[in-house]
């Protein structure tokens, strides 16, 4: 079934069945591979992606309900790794394998649109549904508040 | 009864920035450089350098591009190489680039990189001499190029941040590279020791941030190839089981089906990375091949695997730690007499369940098998040996085989433990084209090799010092490695005059491999809450008691010491709340944890903070050894709180993070890292080694807050509650 989509400013006219995951839509239809599979089950936020500027897991919302909606990957967060949380993230060098970080990055940035200068607590609450393997959850707060001074 | 553990805020210590210093990330190798546009964005083309030897080029500029012949799955390797080398190459830092080396080359050029594979906390601390050398002998051609251009001796020419100069003349690096590329030299200079380093022992950034911000860096399942196809697997989810039959009719004529391939055990008895029983769907896109895996109908030949439980075994294990042990050790006198003559007798029974990797990225593997060449990109820690096993499932020459580096999400120890590099090779070779095959989830958890579980007594008699004469140590080990069991129990620090060490094994079908410190995590747990037990029972305070059963040696004193002057440790605390230390040595490092804790009259538990003190010998990136610290930390209060795979009816149960559940942000203590550093010629390393020590110290600072002994994880399934 052919649907449109809108990613990152861009309309993609794709040919897939309905119910499939906009995760593998991005990912092997259109090419966006900074969205992550960890899990297919909406536990993990690898493949967290804004969906009309919330944030959004990507596994979890079939093709034809991203129809008509404005999607933003990792790819489309900035043009040059220039958004505040992309900035923090470099300074205190938070990734590790880096595989979780475009789920956390765009976690974090929903947040911080949301809440401009989130507590530990609140912090806590917007990013409890992004697992990270490596352990990064204390470089990642750190780099939220860095990101909140900054000004994301 | 289930004890919740209550939400924590932590404070955030001051951070070191270091500057962000960001660093550029180029395209591996002329053999990739060919394959550059199907790797996505974030991929730059090669700087163009003069080679001065198989680790580095050095360009017009002055950029050296240093290739890393091991695996960056997040332990931060790609930059500790670089680092190693260009501290000998005595380059500015700002000037240094990284690429993955290639395997190919290693395997026709007879082994310029040595050793190629990545793991057991190796890459620092026992390769850090090639590594440097490398460095150390394209700087002495430098120099010499230098001295012959301008006629003078090499010993009066200095290299310095990339400048050689000599007299009133100076040149860059870059200048000379030509002429340096063309040096032999009479003899290799040695390698610099500590103490001359100005690299080492500094903070340096990752050199692989800039591409995990954007969505720009590559691993294994973002490889595209034009034709690619996609394959989902499902080997039998009963290890050792084996395919009867499947019907491909019944999914022949869904969307963007292929093929439908059976992938053939080969072996009766599997190796790590042989080849196991499964059925392969390969179509046009990976979920088309997922949803027609899961509606085709299989049947199993499950084999006896299918009578094993974790159950079963825990009742097995349990019986046989009331009988001597069959493999045993005496380590140190024969504690058996004493122990029989009886007297003030200590004894504990400790276990610990599988556990497994879930690296974040599921493991994938693309493979093009083209008459002439293959080409592979593929979940892995050691390229080399994934080039040699996709020659060996093609038949092919090796020669004809190139794997391409590329980031790994995560692998902590599976990467060369398991067949799907054969099997994106072998359905390759069978459809004609590109396949990339991807393990689902819950694939991934099936299909492992876990960590192995541990069953362990201890038993001990005190002497009129309250301390142990004579001790006795069983394990009873899983049957596919037992030998993970004897980490730190054959080869226990403390000092008993009677010491022995023995060995049981249960059946099981269940694979085991490496696993971030399988053995001395399991270990960690069972032998430092016994320490504890033994110091309490005879009267000494457990960090004396280390101190005294460890005194002469080296490592230990210089932790417990440091231990004891940051931690402010005491047993001396409110009911409710509790202090708890371990120290464990593995792969080459004495780590010490203390925990502090608060466990509720109703049993919810809070972890306050984690102090790891750690020595490994020398430290050369102090910043990214913290983050590896805190990352072990994470690691093993993720088994420890809340693990623990549920075997039954021979396979996993719990396969998606759903039923198999790994720590969380709201849940992570305050970790600060201390180090202690011996800095007397010998290395650890830092990848896994804070993670053992971390569940005991929780452990033990349970005990204190409820006068709970913790006998088993996962410890959130215990009751905590106290009154
Ligand atoms: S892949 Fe979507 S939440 Fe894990
Ligand atoms: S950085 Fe590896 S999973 Fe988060």
């Amino acid at each position: 079934m052919k649907l449109s989509l809108t990613v990152n400013g861009a309309t993609h006219e794709v040919d897939v069945e309905p119910e499939t995951p906009l995760l593998w839509v991005l990912r092997d239809t259109i090419g966006l591979t900074g969205t992550k599979y960890g899990c297919g089950i909406a536990q993990c936020g690898a493949c967290t992606v804004h969906i009309d500027g919330q944030p959004a897991k990507a596994c979890n919302v079939n093709a034809a309900a991203a129809v008509g909606r404005k999607i933003t990957t990792i790819e489309g967060l900035s043009p040059d790794s220039s958004h505040p949380v992309q900035k923090a993230w470099i300074d205190l060098t938070v990734p590790q394998c880096g595989y979780c970080q475009s789920g956390q990055i765009m976690a974090a940035a929903a947040l911080l649109a949301r809440t401009p200068s989130p507590t530990d607590s609140q912090i806590d609450e917007a990013m409890a549904g992004n697992l990270c393997r490596c352990g990064t959850y204390i470089q990642i707060r750190e780099a939220i508040h860095a990101a909140a001074k900054m000004g994301a | 009864m289930t004890t919740t553990l209550s939400r924590r805020f932590f404070l955030t210590t001051a951070v070191v920035a270091g500057g962000g210093l960001l660093l550029g990330f180029n395209i591996p190798t002329e053999a990739e450089a060919a394959l550059a546009p199907v790797q996505g964005e974030g991929w730059k083309p090669p700087v163009g350098g003069v080679e001065i030897n198989a680790w580095l080029t050095i360009d017009p500029q002055g950029v050296v591009t240093i290739r890393i012949p091991h695996t960056e799955m997040g332990q931060g390797g790609m930059t500790s190489v670089a680092q190693l080398v260009a501290e000998e190459l005595n380059v500015p830092w700002r000037n240094v680039r990284a690429v993955f080396a290639d395997a190919n080359r290693n395997v026709t050029r007879g082994n310029e990189y040595q050793d190629m594979s990545t793991g057991g906390s190796n890459l620092v601390r026992n390769r850090h001499p090639h590594i440097m050398q490398a460095g150390a002998s394209a700087r002495e051609r430098l120099r010499e190029a230098a001295a012959k251009r301008w006629g003078v001796s090499r010993a009066d020419v200095k290299a310095e941040q990339g400048m050689l100069s000599a007299g009133g003349k100076s040149g860059s690096y870059g200048e000379f590279a030509s002429d340096a590329a063309a040096i032999k030299l009479a003899e290799e200079p040695k390698i610099k020791k500590y103490g001359d380093w100005w690299l080492l022992g500094k903070d340096v950034p990752r050199m692989d941030v800039a591409v995990k911000v954007n969505g720009s860096a590559v691993y294994p399942i973002d490889v595209r190839v034009p034709g690619m196809a996609y394959a989902a697997v499902r080997a039998c989810p009963v290890p050792g089981g084996k395919v009867k039959s499947f019907d491909a009719a019944a999914i022949k004529d869904r969307p963007g089906v292929i093929a439908v391939i059976e992938l053939k055990q080969t072996k009766d008895k599997l190796a790590n990375t042989d080849m196991r029983s499964a059925v392969a769907v390969v179509a046009d896109s990976f979920y088309r091949a997922k949803v027609a895996l899961d509606l085709l109908p299989i049947e199993w030949d499950f084999g006896p695997g299918a009578q094993n439980s974790y159950a079963k075994m825990d009742s097995a294990a349990r019986a046989l730690m009331g009988q001597e042990g069959k493999h045993a050790e005496e380590v140190r006198g024969d504690p058996r007499p004493i122990l029989a003559a009886g007297g003030k007798t200590v004894t504990g029974d400790y276990s610990r369940p599988y556990e497994t990797h879930v690296p974040m990225s599921p493991p994938a593997a693309v493979a093009d098998v083209k008459p002439d060449r293959i080409d592979v990109w593929s979940f892995t820690q050691n390229v080399q040996a994934t080039l040699l096993l996709a020659a060996e499932q093609a038949g092919r020459n090796p020669k004809d085989v190139f794997v391409h580096g590329t980031f790994q999400g995560g692998a902590f120890g599976n990467g060369n433990a398991v067949d799907i590099t054969r099997q994106a090779v072998e359905l390759s070779k069978q459809v004609g084209r590109p396949v990339k095959v991807i393990w689902s989830r819950e694939e991934d958890t099936a299909q492992a090799r876990s960590r192995p579980p541990i069953w362990a007594r201890f038993e001990a008699v005190l002497g009129d010092d309250g301390l142990p004469k004579a001790m006795i140590s069983r394990a009873v080990a899983e049957s596919m490695q037992p030998a993970y069991a004897d980490r730190g129990l054959a080869n226990m620090p403390y000092t008993i005059p009677h010491y022995r060490y023995e060995r049981h094994v249960v059946p099981t079908n269940i694979p085991v491999g490496p696993n971030r410190a399988p053995g001395n995590n399991n270990n960690g747990f069972t032998i430092e809450q016994f320490a504890d037990e033994l110091a309490l029972a005879g009267g000494w305070d457990p960090l004396e008691w280390r101190l005294k059963m460890t005194e002469g040696n080296e490592r230990w004193q210089r932790v417990l010491l440091k231990l004891k002057e940051v931690s402010g440790f005491t047993t001396k605390l409110p009911k409710g709340t509790g202090m708890g230390i371990a120290v464990i040595e593995s792969h080459g490092a004495t780590v010490g944890a203390c925990a502090t804790v608060e466990v509720s009259r109703r049993g919810a538990l809070s972890i306050e903070k984690i102090l790891i003190v750690s020595n490994t010998g020398y430290v050369i990136n102090p910043r990214a050894a913290t983050e590896q610290v805190k990352g072990c930390v994470a690691w093993e209060l993720s088994h420890a709180l809340y693990g623990g795979l549920d075997v039954r009816d021979g396979r996993v149960q719990n396969t998606n993070f759903d039923s198999y559940k790994i720590m969380r942000m709201p849940d992570m203590p305050t970790v600060e890292s201390v180090f202690a550093m011996s800095q007397d010629n010998w290395w650890g390393g830092f990848g896994e080694t804070a993670g053992p020590p971390t569940p005991p110290a929780v452990a033990n600072a349970i005990f204190f807050a409820t006068g709970k002994r913790i006998r088993s994880t996962p410890i959130l399934k215990h009751d905590l509650k106290w009154a």
